[in-house]
Formats: structure tokens, C-alpha cells, sequence
């Protein structure tokens, strides 16, 4: 089987699976029909037509998750490396091409060399035959990847292209160019896992989605994944039965009274999903920001809220590039959008201005105000600035937009606030910290509520934090046949 | 990865204090400085190939003042504005990694 007894036991030596075992782990059982298992490798050089390379090095095929379809592919590594050549690919776009068609999730699993250099343009024909198709059927299918060996050079822009990248610890490794391209060319000096190893994808890059410490705890959450999206674009994600939240935090006493301490969104999340699961995304990357599935009343519904944990919840380059891919990935297939907003405002700094904070908050801006899919906001506590309209307001295209008593929207923070209104007056006065705190209190009373905002219906209703569940199910049953259209274009030109 | 009591920090956004945990990416970013336009750095790691001037040598501006090979190119390496050569802080033949001053100019 694959590429010999000598080549599994490396592999398994490694810590890894074989790419058959993979698939069984991946798919339900006795439901996995492989295509092109005979297929044989074409290239004639380097002696190459007197190797025998079984399946050329990639085992493709279909079966069910769920009972529900899906298209696989696994590069084995123990075949010429899981190195890619001419009809190494071709199995895989082959495969991609079926998915496509029948509109059925696809899962490729990484683990190759990468390109084979003894079939030289071929295999870099291969890759770009595979990224093509990849592109092709984003926003259509689901494509997740999945990174259980090296993945480098070319190779790694087709994991970057799909939908969901998932990375287990020491196991997979992604990079365009090796630690020892890099030694030789600039004198760096540095490991493949300090490179490009899990970690470093899962909270430094933000290429990777999903960390795993072991494969079957990545292919656990693959399953979970596969059962909160749709199978493609036409259709809704899975209906399950309808259950109560189980926390047991009282969703009244997570947010603290005073404004400037801490908590976690996530325990707010947890209070209003079905069996308060939350399936998070991109746990450890951008953590100001979360995002992740969860359930109401049964129906899948993306959830983007701000973290006051992590730097107060401000908003900065990477929180909105992690944003709005997760927006853009809902609005595509289906999946309504509830936004969960508490934060300062953006994050200041010289870093942050010169790589670019402007553009990348741009793409949530977008990203919001494109989607068509139905999207709540509930504003929980400080609202400031770009920030309020950037996170899902009335003004973006929020279909309901609420706020708990306790939201403060406004221009900025009362203490910032006072400082500039009122500045000549404090400068001006015989004791200016005493006149600055009452202007602070006077600007807090006057702005820091929903009340002003209310006033002009920029929010629909200032709710108690126990309704907020029940009204986010009521919002979503109205939206359920919402029609929302954009002038006709090709499509827009987002600050990529 | 929770920690039960976590050592919350103070961040100040618009002059409001919120108590929060930072990231790494925040905790190591670098501070800004101001660039000196006299310092000739090199932009790229690389091999310092040739040098071109000498120190007190006057110098014209978009000269070449010396040859850094990197990614398999020989680059030249110009004066920014019309000065002279204040002190050559490399050798030819000399190994040189990102952001190291090469050339003092003035």
C-alpha cells in the first residue's frame, strides 16, 4: 500500500497518519469510493519511467460526513514524497472539477515535498491548473484544507485560496520559501516550525483557522465544522432541533458596571447559543476580535464580536482582515450575521497607521456593507466613533440594530471628549482636574447612553440583556425571506 | 488556554483607561523612530560586492556609492542627495543582514 512498508513506518515516525487513514478518519464509515487508483506518473526523465509511483502520490475519491457528500483528496507522503507532478494534479483538479459540478464541500489534505522537479514545468503546470480551480469554485463549494505535512513553495497558495485552513501542532508546516533557501540567500537562521509551523499560522500570520494539538482532535473539528455550513451556495446550512443555552453565567452580571474593566465576549455568546456552543474561528489570531458559529433556534448563524478582553476590543489591522473574510464567507453561503459590538474605538500607533490600518479597516466597512444576508447588531456597551459604524451599524445596512441600557454611542469616550469640547474651559480654569472630571460626568450623562442614538432611530430598541436571545430569534424568523439587492456589476473592487 | 485570574493590563485609548490583556503581536511591535537621512542602510540581507567611494569623498546625488548583491542581483547603492562620504562601515566581500548601516554620509 502507498509507498511501501519502509516509507509508512517514517511516516508514522513522524507522528503522522497515512493518507488513508486520514480519509477513513474524515469520512463516515464504509463510505469512501476512490477514483484513479491506477494512474500512472508520465515523465520520462532522470530515469523516472523506471520508478512505480502508486496513484502518483495523491489518493482521490468521494464518500459522506454526516450522510451528506463531499469530495476528498490526501497527498500521500510516502509515495515520491506526496511531491506533485502532471498527473498527481490532475487527479486533484479532477476531483476539484466533480465537486464543483455536483456542488459538494471539497477537503484537501496537504502533505507533499512539493513540486516534483524531475517533471519540471508539468508540476508547476500542475499547481496552477489546481489554484485556477480553487478560485473558480470559491463561494461556491466549501473547500477546506487541511495541512498534515510540509507544505511549501507553490504549493501553499492553494490552502491560502480556500475557505478554511486547518493546522495541527508539529505536524504541518507552510512556507513559500525553507529555512535553508533562506539561510543561503539572507543569513537568517531559523527553524521549519518557527518558520512556518502551526503556531506561528495560527496566531501570527493569521493563514490558519483552525489549531489542532493532534490529527484527531483536527479531524473532531472538521466534523463540527462540516455541521454548521452549508453543502454549497443554494442552500441553508443544516437545521438542527432547537435547544435552551446551558451556561450557567446569568447573561445580566457578565458585563461589569464600570466600563473600563474586562470580560469575555465569548461568555456573552455562550449565554445566548443553543446548548451555548460556539464554534470559534481564528482563535488565536487578531484576538481582540472573535468570530465563530454558533446555533439559535437551531439554524447556523456567524457571530462577530468585539473582545474587551484583549486590548479593550479595539479595532486594528488584522481584527478587521479576520472580520471581513468571515463576513464575506457568510454572505456567501447563507449564513446571517450577528454582531456583538463593545469596543473603544481603533487602535492608535505609528505601527499600525503605516501598515495600513486605514486599508484594511476599509475591507469590514465592505465587507458589511455588501452582504446581503441577514445581519443584527446588538450593541452591548461602548460604541465610539468609526468604530460604531464600522461594526455593522444602521448605516451599513443592519437590518435590526439593538442596545443594551448599558451602550454608550458616541463620537468618542466621555474622558476624551471633555478634553477636546471642553478644553478651553479647563485650560482656562482655576482648578482643571476638578472642572475636567465634571465635564467628564456632564459629557457621560448627556452621550454616554443608546438614548441619543435612539432618538434619531439609528437602533431600533434599547433591550434588557435576558430579552436578547429570544429577540435574535424573533429577528431571524422575520429575515428569513429577506430579498436585498446590489446594482448590477461584475463586482466591486474591495481594498484587497 | 484560560487563566483563572489573568494580570489585566492599562491600555489607554482616547484618553480613557481600560484594563485589558495585550497580545504578543502588540507587546512586540516595534516603536517608531525617526529615520536619518545620513545613514545608508541596507534594505535587503546580502554580500557587500565592491565598494565605489572613499571615505571624504565628495559625492554627486544618484552616484553609486557601492554594490550590494542580494537575491542573485547586483544592486546598486546610490546617494540620496548631493554630500560627501563620511565613514564606510563595511568591508567588500562582507556578509550584511536587513537594516544595517552601510555608509555614513553627510
Amino acid at each position: 500500500m502507498g509507498g511501501g512498508e519502509k516509507a509508512i513506518e517514517k511516516q508514522v515516525a513522524m507522528g503522522k497518519k497515512t493518507a488513508r487513514e486520514r480519509i477513513m478518519s474524515i469520512l463516515d464509515e464504509d463510505s469512501f469510493h476512490e477514483y484513479d487508483l491506477f494512474v500512472e506518473h508520465t515523465a520520462r526523465d532522470f530515469d523516472m519511467d523506471k520508478k512505480v509511483l502508486h496513484g502518483d502520490g495523491v489518493i482521490i475519491g468521494t464518500g459522506t460526513i454526516y450522510n451528506q457528500p463531499v469530495c476528498i483528496y490526501a497527498q500521500d507522503f510516502t509515495v515520491a514524497g506526496g511531491s506533485l507532478g502532471l498527473m498527481h494534479a490532475r487527479k486533484i483538479t479532477k476531483i476539484m472539477d466533480h465537486a464543483l459540478k455536483m456542488r459538494v464541500p471539497l477537503i484537501g489534505i496537504n502533505d507533499s515535498g512539493g513540486a516534483r522537479i524531475q517533471e519540471g514545468v508539468n508540476s508547476l503546470a500542475g499547481y496552477g491548473e489546481i489554484f485556477y480551480r480553487n478560485t473558480k469554485a470559491s463561494g461556491v463549494i466549501p473547500q477546506i484544507s487541511v495541512i498534515l505535512g510540509p507544505c511549501a513553495g507553490g504549493a501553499v497558495y492553494s490552502p491560502a485560496l480556500t475557505d478554511f485552513v486547518f493546522v495541527v501542532e508539529n505536524i504541518s508546516k507552510m512556507f513559500i520559501t525553507g529555512p535553508s533557501v533562506i539561510k543561503t540567500v539572507l543569513g537568517e537562521e531559523i527553524s521549519m516550525e518557527e518558520l512556518g509551523g502551526a503556531r506561528v499560522h495560527s496566531e501570527i500570520t493569521g493563514n490558519a483557522h483552525f489549531y489542532a494539538e493532534s490529527e484527531d482532535e483536527c479531524f473532531d473539528q472538521i466534523k463540527s465544522l462540516i455541521s454548521y455550513i452549508p453543502w454549497n451556495n443554494t442552500q441553508k446550512a443544516r437545521k438542527f432541533p432547537p435547544q435552551e443555552p446551558t451556561s450557567s453565567l446569568n447573561i445580566e452580571e457578565i458585563v461589569p458596571s464600570d466600563p473600563h474593566r474586562p470580560y469575555d465576549i465569548r461568555d456573552i455568546i455562550r449565554s445566548i447559543t443553543d446548548s451555548s456552543d460556539f464554534f470559534e474561528i481564528m482563535e488565536n489570531f487578531a484576538r481582540n476580535i472573535v468570530i465563530g458559529f454558533g446555533r439559535l433556534k437551531g439554524d447556523t448563524v456567524g457571530f462577530v464580536a468585539n473582545q474587551p478582553k484583549y486590548l479593550a476590543g479595539v479595532l486594528d489591522c488584522d481584527s478587521s482582515d479576520k472580520a471581513a473574510r468571515f463576513i464575506r464567507y457568510c454572505d456567501a453561503f447563507n449564513i446571517p450575521i450577528v454582531t456583538l459590538e463593545d469596543m473603544p474605538g481603533y487602535l492608535p500607533g505609528v505601527d499600525q497607521e503605516h501598515a495600513g490600518v486605514i486599508r484594511h479597516g476599509a475591507k469590514l466597512l465592505y465587507a458589511y456593507s455588501e452582504a446581503t444576508v441577514p445581519k443584527i447588531t446588538v450593541i452591548l456597551r461602548k460604541a465610539y466613533g468609526g468604530g460604531y459604524i464600522a461594526m455593522n451599524s444602521r448605516h451599513l445596512g443592519a437590518d435590526f440594530v439593538f442596545a443594551w441600557p448599558t451602550a454608550e454611542i458616541a463620537v468618542m469616550g466621555p474622558e476624551g471628549a471633555a478634553n477636546i469640547v471642553f478644553r478651553k474651559e479647563i485650560s482656562e480654569a482655576e482648578n482643571p482636574d476638578e472642572v475636567r472630571k465634571q465635564k467628564i460626568e456632564e459629557y457621560k450623562e448627556k452621550f454616554a447612553n443608546p438614548y441619543v442614538a435612539a432618538a434619531k432611530g439609528y437602533i431600533d430598541e434599547v433591550i434588557e440583556p435576558a430579552e436578547t436571545r429570544s429577540l435574535l430569534i424573533h429577528s431571524l424568523t422575520l429575515s428569513d425571506n429577506k430579498v436585498d439587492t446590489r446594482p448590477a456589476k461584475k463586482h466591486g473592487i474591495p481594498p484587497f | 488556554m484560560e487563566e483563572s485570574t489573568p494580570k489585566y493590563q492599562t491600555f489607554v485609548v482616547n484618553s480613557a483607561k481600560y484594563k485589558t490583556l495585550y497580545t504578543t503581536k502588540f507587546e512586540m511591535r516595534k516603536k517608531w523612530e525617526r529615520p536619518n537621512p545620513n545613514e545608508i542602510r541596507s534594505y535587503i540581507p546580502g554580500t557587500i560586492l565592491k565598494l565605489m567611494v572613499k571615505p571624504g569623498q565628495e559625492v554627486k546625488e544618484g552616484e553609486c556609492l557601492l554594490i550590494l548583491e542580494a537575491m542573485k542581483m547586483e544592486n546598486k547603492i546610490e546617494m540620496p542627495f548631493d554630500g560627501k562620504v563620511k565613514e564606510i562601515h563595511v568591508e567588500e566581500g562582507v556578509k550584511i543582514p536587513k537594516d544595517v548601516i552601510m555608509v555614513t554620509v553627510e
